[in-house]
């Protein structure tokens, strides 16, 4: 009985914590991938949500079209500040990754004073459109509908990216552009446009969750930084480089973030570095960890 | 190489001009001047790890605001000494890098530093909503001005404090020197250079990088304690990220690995906060944003590389 009736008063919480979660996996994904496959620490990558959330901002006007030009606009933008950062990060790829991370810290520094001249110092909350405002009961709970129609998208979202790298042929070809890029050059592929490709999709993946994100994140300044510091922790606790560790993680994150902080709240700046601590502990190399999957 | 006596004559302008400041310049520069040392000891503990052990940091701004806030709490509520103060915000600070740095030094690396940034954020985020402790975004005033030695009277005009500062930063500035220099030091950089060769030699590397880690932690501590007798505030901000990430672009500019380099590349990232930033108001940031750029692609080995090199040049003209 009192398990079933704790379950009953956190549910609002736990279901919260799901809808976080993979609004986490669709922006620490692209940080792991580009990490895994470039090499690049892109220190930008909480930028690249906070420009896809001001694109929900500007052009969401409350119907669902504004939001799939919101969507359209975000992806592409996004995508191509994927494809610059690579640009100026492939001159470094033999300096180590201290001048790439300096670099990416410099250019999110730049992006995030030009967003705040230009939409002002204010969080901005995005409304949804107007379709999926209100809220339903679940279970006797009363519940937004956005975060539930939210839930549906990204659960589908990560499905196809988590088939597209792990099944797909396509995945595989960028799996081995991780595992052994000479390689794969050797082959006759490219590697460079798998890579620039990854790190686009990495970051058009951070701005569609901006966008999708804008209603329960809403863009400020400062907000770029919660994103990034968010999306490492969820890339340390899953694993480097691992689309399936980035879930794991992000659903983990997703819970402590939200079910931790309802149940305990006077611990709650403590559980995300708690939380860290415990895994990094358990298991050094994050949830999923590659090179075990190697050597296996 | 440059002559010793060049070298020492330098030294001991920079130290006489350094001494005499107070009596040249205004009360804002003195004031810059004094954030300026405490800024060049954050850089050097960021140094500590980041060039001479090879472990790239973004949390150091935790154990500065550690040490902020202590030194806060210390001075209001037990004692304005400022040598108390200080000790005891090194030796927390310490302590609290103790757990935290077993966890970091787990890792190497690009790990090393996203776990460093994690650390550096929760710090954030524990200052904000802690506020039983640290009074939460208002900040904490109310500091008393600071009585660096017992029996000294309370320093309340600019040019005292930064004196204080002065002192110091100069003992910690040597004391550092003399650590990087001694078998530990020697070990921290063989642990940058070839780990597993050193753990062959019978190094307990992780051990060492975790001592590493706290002697850093508690220089960052003290420049958190001496900060508080600069401005008698303290806020979450000077916990935040952007005090992380300018200590490392100090270190970047600097030249990563050289002590002096970190220091004048703290000078570098405050004057341009400070100084340009009031210039083009309200655009600091995106002034330290080009800063971080142009250091990367200009300044591969930052401004100690470049004073390295100075002299094969200056050796080839004389040939030519």
């Amino acid at each position: 009985m009192g398990v079933l009736q704790w379950f009953d008063d956190n549910l609002v919480s736990m279901v919260d914590g799901v809808a976080f979660g993979l609004l986490l996996f669709t922006l620490a994904v692209g940080l792991s991938l580009v990490f895994g496959m470039m090499d690049v620490l892109n220190l930008a990558h909480g930028t690249l949500y906070l420009v896809g959330a001001y694109a929900a901002y500007s052009l969401s006007d409350g119907s669902l079209l504004g939001l799939a030009v919101a969507l359209g606009v975000g992806l592409l933008v996004g995508a191509a500040g994927g494809v610059v950062l690579a640009g100026m990060t492939q001159p470094l790829a033999g300096r180590g990754h201290l001048d790439q991370a300096v670099l990416t810290l410099g250019v999110s520094f730049i992006v995030a004073d030009v967003l705040a001249s230009a939409y002002g110092a204010e969080v901005l909350p995005a409304d949804p459109p107007s379709a999926l405002r209100g809220s339903v009961s679940v279970l006797g709970h009363t519940y937004p509908v956005y975060r539930l129609v939210f839930i549906a998208v990204a659960a589908a979202l990560a499905l196809v990216v988590w088939a597209l790298f792990e099944r797909s042929s396509l995945g595989a070809l960028v799996r081995a552009t991780v595992a052994d890029r000479d390689m794969v050059r050797a082959l006759g592929v490219d590697t460079r446009v798998v890579l620039f490709a990854v790190f686009a999709f990495g970051a058009g993946l951070a701005a569609l969750g901006g966008v999708f994100g804008a209603p329960i994140l809403g863009p400020g300044p400062g907000v770029d930084e919660t994103v990034l510091v968010l999306s490492l922790v969820v890339v340390v606790v899953g694993g480097l480089g691992s689309v399936s560790g980035a879930l794991l993680g992000a659903l983990l994150i997703g819970q402590v973030q939200t079910l931790g902080v309802a149940v305990v709240p006077e611990y709650a700046p403590f559980l995300l570095f708690g939380t860290m601590l415990v895994v990094l502990a358990v298991r050094p190399a994050g949830l999923v960890s590659l090179t075990k999957r190697q050597t296996a | 190489m440059i002559s010793p006596v060049v070298r020492r004559a330098g030294l001991a302008v920079l130290v006489l001009g350094l001494a005499a400041a107070p009596f040249l310049v205004d009360e804002y520069a003195i004031q810059t001047m004094s954030r300026i040392l405490v800024f060049s000891l954050l850089a050097m503990s960021v140094n500590l790890l980041t060039g001479i052990t090879g472990l790239p940091t973004l949390g150091q701004s935790a154990y500065f605001g550690v040490g902020a806030y202590t030194a806060a709490i210390v001075s209001t509520t037990v004692t304005d000494i400022g040598i108390v103060a200080l000790l005891v915000a090194g030796a927390l600070t310490a302590l609290v890098a103790l757990p935290t740095g077993w966890v970091a030094v787990r890792a190497r690396g690009v790990a090393f530093l996203m776990i460093t940034l994690a650390i550096g954020e929760i710090a954030f985020s524990a200052a904000v909503r802690w506020k039983a402790v640290t009074r939460g975004t208002d900040g904490y005033s109310g500091i008393p001005a600071v009585v660096p030695l017992p029996g000294m009277p309370s320093l309340q005009l600019d040019g005292l404090v930064y004196y204080w500062v002065l002192a110091v930063f100069l003992v910690l500035f040597v004391l550092m020197r003399l650590l990087v220099a001694s078998p530990f030091g020697l070990a921290l950089r063989g642990i940058r250079d070839n780990e597993a060769r050193m753990r062959a030699i019978g190094y307990p590397t992780t051990g060492y990088a975790l001592a590493g880690y706290c002697v850093a932690g508690a220089l960052a501590g003290m420049a958190g304690s001496l900060y508080v007798s600069v401005q008698r505030f303290v806020s979450p901000g000077d916990a935040g990220f952007e005090i992380a990430a300018l200590a490392l672009l100090a270190v970047i500019i600097g030249g990563v690995g050289s002590m002096w380099g970190a220091c004048v590349g703290a000078a570098v990232v405050i004057l341009t906060r400070d100084y340009l930033g009031g210039y083009v108001a309200g655009r600091a940031s995106l002034l330290l944003g080009i800063l971080f750029v142009a250091a990367v692609y200009l300044l591969p080995r930052g401004i100690a590389g470049v004073r390295a090199r100075w002299p094969v040049r200056a050796r080839a003209g004389a040939q030519a």
